[in-house]
């Protein structure tokens, strides 16, 4: 053995600094892993949180989880191409996978026309690598930030003695929440329509698209019906009703929306999707979608996968809008999440999504 | 007592390289898999390339280790510690190279584009789109990543106790100090 002279009090030392590093090391990692923040919003904690406001589990999405798989293809009018170098917006006949859901956390919820919808897109280009989005139908979003939906979500807990969430929480995170008072009016006098198809979706975040010279448009997109809006029906139908409109809608003719983009104006808020923009802002129609068949999430090809807003091609960059971030880390978690539990049957059954012999008469 | 012999220049170099990367990739990763804050993207982006140049550092390491010797352990080591030692090298060996091919699988399994650079260079799926293989996957890159931070560590502790406790020269065959600590 080597030297052991130094007496026990430089021994004791020299033992110190051995667990020193390793102990400061652990330490750092607790903290990098936020277990030494009990008020950091992290992903479990979201996850928890959107589990105590009701959502479901077992296999289904946490959020927006009662949905149906489309495919069809997107267009691009050429119209956008100066603005950004991405395939999407030069090509023609992009393949398309999608999926419409309603917002809520539970697969088998009754429809209602109130329930924010859905509509979420995965762009194939042969030759180039792919695009996600995942837009709403409220044209924004009141929430800001991470700490906002953390907020938010607990708000909505569900108060075990009546089922539903309390009404007071709900009102308590308005009232502390003032900075998104304007979006939740904007989005409470939204046009209600008649379901999926002639529904407007908007990006809600804003974007950054890049062009071929490295020049960067901050936009936010909606899709935009081509089929004529009905304003929603005065009574609801039975529980899968706007899916079964859905469902004979596209039987009986492919369904479009345009691509409309909005530039950004000087005084538009780029960072902050809770933030309404300008009405007089330059607006871009940068192709058509169409949507011509519909299948089941139970085999479906939208299932297995995680609509991210942030897998984005070349030619489309993130705004440093925080809800982004949020949601990519948020939808990673519930997709690993939900991947490795079983699963029930979806609300919208393979079965139903046949095209009906009948049905299509008895649409709108 | 006499100086150890030292690792070579390359080895020295290899692993110093490493440590830091190592050590950055754990710390980014644990903070990333609990974060939805601003950086979260970022860290992700950085995240992947990180770890494919640990995977070719490690692959090209443990080629350079498997022709060159290390200088021997001290001969008075316990035979336990030295069989630790062996154990938790060849174990840190094969989590350099598990935990990147890990994540790299679990992503093709998941069904994400693979971007390494930008979001233009993408890598290719080396697993069928398989979202129960996703998930088990995800599991077991925390699992193993939990490990190697053990590991780490570990191998840490045991470097300090060589150059402060038992002062035989095995850090500073690392470390490339001449004369014990």
């Amino acid at each position: 053995m080597a030297a052991k002279s130094r007496g026990s009090s430089g021994s004791a030392l020299r033992w110190l600094g051995v667990a020193a590093a390793p102990a400061a090391l652990a330490l750092g990692f607790l903290w990098a892993g936020g277990w030494l923040s009990p008020h950091r919003v992290t992903q479990n904690r979201l996850m928890g949180e959107l589990h105590d406001a009701g959502s479901y589990g077992h296999g289904f999405r946490r959020a927006h989880s009662k949905g149906v798989c489309v495919t069809g293809r997107f267009d691009a009018s050429g119209a956008a191409a100066s603005l950004s170098k991405a395939a999407i917006f030069h090509e023609q006949s992009v393949p398309v996978v999608g999926r419409f859901a309603l917002g809520a956390g539970q697969p088998y919820v009754t429809d209602n026309p109130a329930t924010v919808r859905s509509m979420a897109l995965r762009f194939m280009p042969a030759d180039a690598p792919e695009w996600r989005a995942a837009m709403n139908d409220p044209p924004v979003l009141p929430l800001r930030d991470a700490q906002d939906a953390s907020d938010f979500f607990s708000s909505q807990r569900i108060d075990p003695a009546t089922g539903k969430p309390d009404p007071a929480r709900a009102k308590a995170f308005g009232a502390a929440h003032p900075w998104l008072q304007a979006a939740a009016e904007k989005n409470a006098h939204r046009v209600i329509t008649s379901g999926f198809a002639d529904d407007t979706y908007h990006s809600l975040d804003s974007f950054l698209l890049v062009g071929e010279t490295g020049t960067k448009t901050a936009v936010r997109w909606a899709m935009v019906p081509v089929q004529p809006v009905a304003p929603a029906d005065a009574e609801a139908g039975g529980r899968d009703y706007l899916f079964q409109r859905l469902i004979a809608d596209i039987h009986d003719h492919p369904l479009q929306w345009h691509m409309v983009l909005t530039v950004a104006g000087p005084q538009d808020a780029i960072n902050d999707p809770s933030q309404i923009w300008a009405q007089d802002d330059r607006t871009i129609d940068a192709g058509t979608l169409t949507l011509n068949a519909v299948e089941s999430e139970d085999g479906g090809p939208c299932n297995g996968l995680t609509f991210d807003p942030l897998i984005l091609p070349p030619g489309i960059v993130a705004s440093d809008d925080p809800i982004l971030q949020l949601r990519s880390g948020a939808y990673m978690r519930s997709f690993s999440l939900r991947s490795g539990e079983k699963r029930g049957p979806s609300a919208i059954t393979p079965a139903m999504t046949q095209a009906p012999a009948a049905e299509s008469e008895k649409k709108s | 007592m006499k100086p150890a012999p030292s690792f070579s220049l390359v080895a020295r170099v290899l692993h110093w390289l490493m440590a830091v990367m190592i050590l950055s990739m754990l710390f980014i990763g644990v903070f990333m898999a609990s974060s939805l804050g601003p950086g979260y993207h970022r860290l992700v982006s950085l995240h992947r390339p990180l770890g494919i140049a640990i995977l070719v550092l490690a692959l090209l390491r443990l080629t350079y280790r498997l022709r060159h010797a290390p200088p021997p352990l001290p001969s008075d080591l316990l035979a336990v510690l030295k069989l630790a030692a062996k154990g938790s090298h060849i174990l840190l060996y094969a989590l350099m190279v598990a935990l990147p091919l890990v994540g790299w699988g679990m992503l093709s399994a998941g069904g994400y584009p693979i971007p390494l650079w930008g979001n233009g260079v993408l890598l290719p799926p080396i697993l069928p789109h398989n979202p129960a293989v996703w998930s088990w996957l995800r599991s077991v890159h925390t699992v193993l990543a939990f490990t190697l931070f053990g590991l780490v560590l570990a191998h840490i502790g045991a470097a300090l106790f060589h150059g402060l406790i038992r002062r035989d020269g095995v850090l500073e065959s690392m470390t490339g100090r001449k004369t014990p600590l």
